[in-house]
């Protein structure tokens, strides 16, 4: 499966959103209708599903499924 | 002149039925909700019997996202709520500020706590749900029916174990007739059945033990009585400034007319000798109904199929309504059928008293079959039975020697 596919699996389990919503463009807060603490549920989803811990300065720059998917890529995480 | 308070709505979901109409006939029938234990393994239990809400799938009411937020003692509240607040066809005749919520739980969210308890301990403190707060304290049942149904009035919960809910009806009674609210949804919900729910309840040897015979091991008043069975569910009236419900055409199931409130000071478990309490509760609730004992026609009791409950609020009753009339006063407890459902117990039973008026049949002590020594009063044995009622009480108690009666009467306009 590829990264773009886990993260928008991650994001339609945890906020209960539908798949064609999950664009790469899609923001959290705006377009997938999270607050501040569905956000850090779906960071700590990440986190569990990747095996890597992501800092709140970091955290709070992933605004975007886009964002999160090149982030994620950066850190090399198993795929 | 205080306002007077009707009920113009009622929602149950329990171990006996999914809405109060469905509960109402299993409990006029004698059916019990008592099974094995399947939420948890009732193996390691010295009690294994339970009243679970059965064949309960939380997608029939909530969406995904919402379902995995709210504890599942805070969706029997909602479920409750909504059953109370359609079926009283009240919604866009409120205003939203006008309309309050006065739901509490005994507990509250014990399975979330446990969860994330393990969470923390297995994973570190930083891998707490962070819902975990929210979606665990006793009040979040009242705050999450405020934002569904959109009620904006007050809104609280009580807290009072097994008679959290008797409060809530009491409390809403007189912040309706002091003209705090023009409706209350009041209630209570509970969802104990966890290791540390039926653990905790094990270990004070409160629980029926009868585990090969599931279907009366709860036995108000009966001389093999041995505990009584741990029920979860929820239960919610919406409650309605009389005038209110007149100029909507609401349909009025019963007037709620009077609450007395009380504390044994005694013992944080035990009932005070001879119900000295619960007698005192009684009586302020017959006098703030303007009534007199006489004039009581059917008690439901709190009736929890323990031994000290049964025996001492035995005692009150009679010392409440004097020997003579207790005698000839019946008195039924429908734990028979549904078990303890604590924090949800008082609004089940204040629905069935309402039932119970509204009809003129009084529902049995379905599982008693030879009364203790010292239980001699008229507990409507194994059957239903037809009777043309005006005033009824109902009877809560709770852990911490709190004691809440309500007095209903028949609505005649």
């Amino acid at each position: 499966m590829s990264l773009e596919s886990r993260v928008t699996e991650i994001i339609i389990d945890k906020l209960g959103v539908k798949p064609e919503q999950v664009t790469m463009e899609a923001q959290f807060d705006t377009d997938l209708g999270a607050d501040s603490i569905d956000q850090y549920e779906l960071i700590m989803g990440f986190e569990d599903a990747f095996g890597l811990r992501i800092d709140e300065d970091e955290a709070a720059k992933l605004t975007t499924v886009g964002k999160v998917v090149e982030y994620l890529r950066e850190q090399d995480v198993d795929q | 002149m205080y306002k007077r308070v009707v009920i113009t709505g009622t929602g149950i979901i329990g171990p006996v039925g999914k809405t109060a109409d469905e509960s109402w006939k299993n409990a006029l029938s004698g059916v019990s909700g008592i099974r094995r234990m399947s939420l948890i393994d009732p193996e390691q239990f010295t009690s294994q019997i339970a009243g679970e809400v059965r064949e309960f799938d939380p997608l029939d009411y909530f969406d995904r996202k919402l379902e995995k937020r709210i504890d599942r003692y805070a969706q029997f509240a909602m479920i409750a709520a909504r059953e109370a607040y359609e079926g009283s066809e009240i919604e866009g005749r409120v205003q939203p500020e006008r309309l309050g919520v006065i739901i509490g739980s005994g507990i509250g969210g014990i399975a979330t706590l446990e969860n994330e308890h393990k969470v923390a301990m297995e994973r570190g403190v930083g891998r707490i749900n962070p819902f975990f707060c929210p979606m665990m304290i006793s009040n979040i049942a009242a705050g999450r029916v405020g934002i569904d149904l959109n009620a904006k009035g007050l809104n609280f919960a009580t807290v009072t174990a097994c008679a959290t809910s008797g409060h809530a009806i009491a409390v809403a009674l007189d912040m309706i007739r002091l003209g705090r609210a023009d409706a209350i949804l009041a209630g209570g919900s509970e969802a104990p059945i966890t290791l540390t729910g039926v653990g905790g309840f094990c270990q004070l040897k409160a629980l029926s033990t009868r585990n090969d015979d599931p279907e009366t091991a709860s036995r108000p008043f009966d001389i093999g009585r041995d505990g009584f069975v741990i029920s979860e569910g929820g239960a919610v009236l919406l409650m309605e400034e009389l005038e209110h419900a007149r100029s909507r055409g609401a349909d009025i199931i019963a007037e709620i007319v009077g609450a007395g409130m009380t504390c044994d000071a005694y013992h944080i478990t035990a009932p005070a000798e001879g119900g000295e309490g619960s007698a005192r509760a009684m009586v302020l609730a017959i006098e703030d109904a303007g009534i007199k004992p006489a004039d009581v026609d059917y008690i439901n009791a709190h009736g929890t199929s323990t031994q000290l409950n049964d025996i001492n609020e035995t005692e009150a009753i009679k010392s409440a309504l004097g020997l003579e009339k207790a005698m000839s006063t019946p008195v039924s407890s429908t734990k028979s059928v549904t078990g303890h459902m604590l924090g949800a117990a008082g609004a089940v039973e204040a629905i069935f008293t309402a039932f119970s008026l509204r009809e003129g049949i009084l529902p049995p002590t379905a599982t008693l079959v030879e009364p203790d020594e010292g239980c001699d009063l008229d507990y409507v044995p194994g059957r239903a039975r037809k009777a043309d009622i005006t005033y009824a009480l109902s009877n809560s108690l709770g852990f911490g020697g709190h004691n809440v009666t309500i007095t209903l009467k028949k609505y005649s306009g």
